[in-house]
């Protein structure tokens, strides 16, 4: 009988962080998903929608901008990230600091390096557009790309590469055929962990494009501000980003289920 | 021959590939000695960006604010999250499955959602609430532990899952209430994931701009990050804030590479 009672006690522990995250993480969701059937005149309505979806109110070219320089980010990160983390892991497996190296940036202040590389680029005279704006993205999205794929290099078993060479496979067989499929994790969760705060970032477009390049994060910035105070629009684009977000991440736990049962 | 060609390329890249990285910082510090904004030293090598913080001036007064802020809100945001946090995880641990995964699941939402979207949602809700939750700190430390708290729990979780559940059993055997089982048996063996979910709470808090730019609301309040955007963001970059960015890299950096290098160096030292 009293086994039971501390038992009931302990679970309790966990009762006030769940009302605390109902409270402020899934009731404001669910507000969003509220404003975005409401009107001005707060009647329930698909305008919002219609809106969107239209081409007066823009958002779907907007939407397919920030696709696309997500995507084209996304590209380049991998393109510029897998040989480093390949390399790292491969001649520099022991060494600590310089893996370290790559990823310090990420901790300094976005604003800090952006702003850095506007004046840089100024002082060039580099005009500012979606030069800049990918190379802002890329150099701040980086460390978020190498850092999943070298966990996932670091720890394919050395035994696969070696009997794939006993087997006969050159060094770029091995590559391609070996340590590619091995890794397919890493990249998985590298391309979520840039992809996702690329389209949505605001602030970096904003800066490295003297607020000519105009992303989705900027739109549901725009959205929600005192000017335009457009919030039904703006929670249609939120859930939106907030269904990219779900896909991404249903796509990221299939293949980490796939790695299990292929291990099993 | 051939495999020491190769390991050069490799080094070669790496070293460009961190060259890229770490030239706007590189850059920015050593022009904070030129005293000009234009990256040119026709004014020789001078101590004007750094002598311009100390000026009195309306910027260095403001920064010094949002220091303050930043500092108030990311002290009181880890805290109330690693001691919402540690105990939420004690307690997700002995839910039942169902709930369990329930709870975990809405705990990692916070964490994939797009910052823009959970910030968007939070002021939405305090805006439908305003009345309950005044514009200010209130918001922003709320909003603060409701994405710092899910990195605490899922950073202490694991060290629980490796406790021997006889532990806590054999406090009570011994004659411990299980509340003080708890505090003296549990959380003394939990405590380095309580650490380092304090650590990342503290250093997330620190650096979150988008959040705290929603929800600090029009009271005056700005932390460094908001007022680097409203500061920067419109001027070009003047060379007070090549002074400050120079200092918060060499700060940030040397500070970063001590704690990790010291960690690194203690591991070893176990093994």
């Amino acid at each position: 009988m009293t086994r039971r009672k501390f038992r009931f006690s302990r679970k309790a522990f966990a009762y006030p962080y769940m009302l605390f995250m109902l409270l402020f993480v899934v009731v404001p969701l669910v507000i969003v998903l509220i404003n975005a059937f409401l009107g001005d005149d707060g009647k329930l309505t698909f305008e919002n929608f219609a809106e969107f979806f239209s081409d007066a109110g823009g958002g779907l070219t907007v939407l397919g901008n920030s696709l696309i320089i997500g995507l084209v980010t996304t590209l380049i990160c991998l393109a510029i990230g897998y040989p480093c983390a390949y390399l790292l892991a491969k001649y520099h497996a022991s060494n600590k600091v310089l893996v370290l190296l790559f990823i310090l940036p990420m901790w300094v202040n976005f604003l800090i390096r952006t702003l850095s590389t506007k004046a840089i680029f100024m002082a060039l005279d580099v005009k500012l557009g979606m030069g800049t704006v990918l190379f802002g993205m890329v150099y701040n999205y980086l460390p978020y790309m190498i850092l999943p794929l070298h966990t996932t290099l670091v720890s394919v078993d050395h035994s696969y590469i070696e009997a794939a060479e006993d087997l006969g496979a050159d060094r770029f067989t091995v590559l391609l055929k070996t340590v590619l499929p091995l890794s397919v994790p890493g990249i998985i969760s590298g391309i979520t962990m840039t992809f996702i705060p690329a389209i949505s970032t605001f602030a970096i477009s904003e800066i490295l494009s003297s607020s000519k390049i105009f992303l989705f994060g900027d739109a549901i910035n725009m959205h929600f501000s005192k000017a335009t105070n457009s919030f039904g629009v703006g929670s249609v684009m939120s859930l939106v980003m907030l269904l990219l977000v779900i896909v991404a991440n249903v796509l990221v736990s299939l293949t980490d289920k796939e790695e299990v049962k292929s291990v099993l | 021959m051939k495999e020491k060609f190769r390991r050069i390329c490799a080094d070669g890249y790496l070293g460009l590939v961190l060259a890229l990285l770490y030239l706007p910082i590189f850059l920015i510090i050593i022009f904070s000695f030129s005293g000009t904004s234009n990256f040119s030293f026709k004014n020789g090598f001078n101590f004007d960006s750094y002598k311009s913080l100390f000026a009195g001036s309306d910027q260095a007064e403001n920064l010094l604010s949002a220091l303050k802020y930043t500092a108030i809100l990311a002290i009181s945001a880890s805290v109330i999250s690693t001691i919402l946090g540690t105990f939420a995880t004690i307690g997700i641990y002995y839910l039942g499955r169902k709930l369990k995964k329930i709870t975990l699941t809405v705990n990692q939402l916070p964490m994939i959602n797009s910052e823009v979207v959970m910030a968007v949602s939070l002021m939405v809700f305090f805006a439908a609430f305003s009345f309950i939750f005044p514009q200010g700190m209130t918001r922003l430390i709320i909003s603060h532990v409701a994405f710092c708290t899910p990195y605490v729990v899922l950073s202490i979780l694991p060290r629980l899952q490796k406790m021997d559940p006889n532990m806590y059993e054999a406090a009570l055997d011994l004659g411990s209430s299980p509340l003080s089982a708890i505090f003296k048996v549990v959380i003394p063996f939990l405590m380095p994931g309580i650490m380092s979910g304090f650590a990342m709470a503290f250093t997330l808090s620190l650096d979150d701009f988008i959040i705290t730019q929603f929800n600090k609301g029009d009271t005056g309040i700005e932390t460094l990050s908001t007022y680097i955007y409203e500061d920067a963001r419109v001027k070009s970059l003047e060379p007070f804030w090549f002074a400050v960015f120079s200092i918060f890299f060499v700060v940030m950096l040397t500070f970063l590479l001590a704690v990790n290098i010291k960690k690194n160096g203690k591991k070893e030292a176990k093994q």
